[in-house]
């Protein structure tokens, strides 16, 4: 095992750079996402300007969150695990460093164009068409950069962990190109090339492959690598891997439909979408499997180590968001559950419980070892930070859950002569106090990333003068 | 759907679950050890090995299990092309089932009161909150929930009247909706007649001592070539035609100067959409009894 913190021969530039805009953009999106939050309880707070309103400003913190945080932290990542686990320098520094700078671009004209009222209307897929081209070339760059490097492998095999990670970047590109087909009208303008139904099925194969393949594969790869890394022990099991793998990303593909349940999608696509969302079940849960019990036989590091119990926290809520998952895709509970908020629930648990958790584990291990440091700055903090997480995410799940089964009950129930018992009105002054916990919970984890910031900042600029932790913490 | 369309969803559905399921008996076949192994496979990735441990059984049984389930669910529903399901179901014919069962165990409560007059459903508390639900429903969005109104839509409180408040207008009005349209004169009169215009039409209501008596002379004479087909030589309105009555200082796109000359000179269309597609002759009949009752407190 090497215990260098700096290979000479890898590329940690441009994971340095991107590990910490991740912070910084992690920062930026969850704090645009509490405003929103806190608008829905305030309305006032969108100050009468239409570059605050909430339609504007909500596709800016999904925008922020899942494409420049999520996105910076599985470019960080995979550039690093790839290296390490192929042991090899990345194929292009030059086209790395495309990637970076394009990368960063493009959030900058997102975060320009959607506050402007400037959008393609597609959820998740909002930017307009000349920031599409733009995301095609950074990710085709992206592509040759990290398949280029597993190509030049030292290794025999490819470790699992690169397998996710390849199935992430292969599809997201033909997720993005196939959704963004788009007849530009003028610069800032285009029209979906595809009519009515057709266009929301496409929307929504992309739309759940983004949940799919960007928010699930990219981060299992992530999970493949830091968890057996954090924990020092071996993976579970490697035919486990293979069948979820394979399983997860061929079933997938098919589960957009459920989206559009009880809605003019031919009922044959709506039956095929809830059934593979099914079937997506115990394929979810292989790689949660492999995680959880690679800690055997090292679970009492989790006493000591909050950056292990953020990863395996971060594996509880990716258990319990893909078991919730395709329940909600079931027809009869999606007729309850469509249009509620408990749909941005069960977003969250996966967005903050899974996502965000296991990326800010996966930056608390990596700090140390690029910028030549024995350790994070402060492991008190740390913990701090994880606990904010954990109660701030089970905050905005239990509000949301609350709220959208009062929402979906309100809105069903009739009275004995057949007319609805409540106005749409009356369910949403019913759902005020919900939305001030699910703020409340935004805030919270919010705190933890700004202490994330002040820990890495103080990592990085420290000399070297810090001292060794325990090794159990730091051996690379 | 074509035939070959409907056997390449069937196809590639079934390929991808069984496809799935073959994976997980292979590598269940091929396991080395039934039990939990320290044994690693032997290579290892920047420090990280790999045990080869068995599939969890019951993670086996529930992978089983759902694909059980989708294959059960694809044989009963449609799912596979054109295959109904051997159960016949659709969204339409659910559809059409609650409705007509709705309609079943709701009927006889409306068909009691459709028995009555709109005005013997007056001293009908329970019929007219009935009405109240629908209206808060289908109404509110415009007419607002306590019926006044708003901007561009009439207050139905004040018992003043576009098309009539006799209780079969009422109905009329609901069932087949109203088109006002007011034609826009601003190229006819020029801007120093729609002014003129204005003048007259504000003195109407009362406002004369405001107002340039040479224009609103002008007026007068404008209004009665051109506006009196409509709103009558007095100005009184028809509700036939559904022309508002410019005497009562009751406006709906507002009484000011400038915004009476601005439908004067672009004119208005007022849209009340038709509902007799979408509710029963028994809900209208109760929507219009609670409807006339706000105007007669």
């Amino acid at each position: 095992m090497s215990t260098a913190t700096e290979h000479p021969t890898y590329n940690y530039k441009v994971v340095r750079q991107f590990a910490i805009m991740a912070v910084i953009w992690g920062i930026v999106g969850m704090g645009v996402g509490v405003l929103i939050a806190a608008q829905l309880v305030w309305p006032a707070l969108n100050f009468d300007l239409p570059w605050l309103s909430y339609g504007r400003i909500r596709p800016l913190h999904t925008n922020a969150v899942i494409f420049a945080f999520g996105g910076c932290a599985l470019f960080a990542t995979s550039y690093y695990v790839v290296q390490r686990t192929c042991q090899t320098r990345l194929f292009s520094d030059a086209l790395a460093s495309f990637t970076f700078w394009g990368w960063q671009l493009v959030i900058l004209s997102a975060a320009i164009t959607l506050p402007l009222g400037i959008t393609s209307a597609k959820e998740y897929a909002e930017l307009e068409w000349p920031i599409d081209i733009l995301i095609t070339l950074v990710w085709v760059a992206y592509a040759v950069v990290f398949l280029g490097t597993v190509k030049l492998r030292k290794t025999s095999h490819i470790y699992v962990g690169n397998w996710f990670y390849m199935a992430f970047i292969i599809t997201v590109a033909v997720l993005h190109i196939v959704n963004s087909m788009e007849m530009p009208v003028t610069l800032w303008k285009s029209y979906s090339l595809y009519p009515g139904t057709v266009d929301a099925m496409v929307q929504w194969w992309y739309g759940h492959n983004a949940v799919g393949f960007f928010l699930t594969a990219g981060f299992l790869g992530m999970m493949y690598y830091f968890v057996p890394k954090q924990a020092e022990r071996p993976i579970y099991s490697y035919r486990l891997s293979i069948v979820h793998f394979w399983a997860l990303i061929a079933t997938y593909m098919w589960a957009g439909g459920h989206h559009l349940h009880y809605s003019a999608l031919p009922d044959w696509t709506q039956s095929v979408g809830m059934v593979m969302s099914l079937v997506l079940l115990a394929p979810s849960w292989g790689g949660m499997i492999n995680g959880m019990m690679t800690l055997s036989g090292a679970w009492h590091k989790l006493r000591t180590d909050p950056i292990l119990r953020f990863l395996v926290v971060s594996l509880s809520f990716y258990g319990m968001s893909t078991f919730e998952g395709p329940m909600m895709s079931i027809k009869t509970v999606n007729a309850l559950s469509h249009n509620t908020d408990w749909t941005v629930g069960h977003v969250h648990a996966g967005a903050l419980g899974w996502v965000a958790m296991i990326s800010i584990g996966a930056i608390y291990h990596m700090i140390p070892r690029l910028f030549g440091k024995a350790q994070m700055y402060s492991t008190a903090l740390i913990n701090t930070h994880f606990w904010l997480a954990t109660i701030g995410t089970v905050l905005y799940i239990c509000s949301m859950w609350v709220n959208g089964i009062l929402q979906g009950l309100m809105w069903r129930a009739v009275n004995q002569d057949g007319t609805l018992t409540y106005s749409f009105v009356e369910a949403l002054e019913a759902s005020h106090p919900g939305y001030f916990v699910r703020w409340l919970g935004g805030a919270f984890f919010l705190t933890g990333m700004l202490l994330m910031a002040y820990n890495v900042w103080q990592t990085v600029r420290a000399g070297s003068s810090v001292k060794a932790a325990e090794p159990s913490a730091q051996t690379a | 759907m074509s035939a070959f369309w409907s056997a390449w969803v069937s196809v590639i559905t079934l390929a991808v679950i069984l496809g799935c399921t073959w994976l997980l008996f292979a590598t269940r076949k091929s396991e080395k050890h039934k039990e939990t192994t320290e044994e690693t496979l032997g290579h290892e990735f920047d420090g990280i090995e790999e045990y080869d441990n068995p599939l969890p059984k019951w993670w086996f049984q529930m992978f089983l299990g759902t694909v059980i389930f989708g294959l059960g669910y694809l044989a009963l529903y449609p799912g596979l092309g054109n295959f109904q399901g051997l159960l016949g179901w659709s969204s339409h014919g659910q559809w059409e089932e609650e409705m007509a069962h709705a309609e079943e165990q709701y009927r006889p409560v409306f068909q009691k009161y459709a028995a009555l007059s709109i005005e013997q459903l007056q001293s009908e508390e329970d019929g007219l909150k009935m009405g109240q639900r629908m209206f808060s429903n289908n109404c509110a969005v415009c007419h607002g929930s306590a019926g006044t109104g708003a901007y561009g839509f009439p207050n139905l409180t004040d018992n003043d009247w576009l098309y009539g408040g006799e209780p079969q207008t009422l109905i009329t009005t609901i069932a087949n909706g109203r088109n006002g349209g007011m034609p826009a004169w601003g190229q006819v009169l020029g801007e120093d007649g729609v002014r003129d215009v204005t003048s007259y039409v504000l003195s109407l209501s009362g406002a004369a001592d405001s107002l340039d008596g040479d224009a609103v002379a002008r007026g007068q004479s404008q209004f009665q070539a051109l506006c009196a087909a409509c709103h009558g030589a007095d100005g009184k309105g028809t509700q036939a035609l559904g022309a508002p009555n410019l005497t009562d200082n009751t406006w709906l796109y507002g009484g000011s100067f400038e915004q009476v000359a601005h439908s004067i000179r672009n004119g208005r269309a007022g849209v009340m959409p038709a509902h007799k597609d979408l509710l029963s002759d028994e809900k209208i009949h109760l929507i219009a009894a609670y409807v006339y009752s706000l105007s007669q407190k």
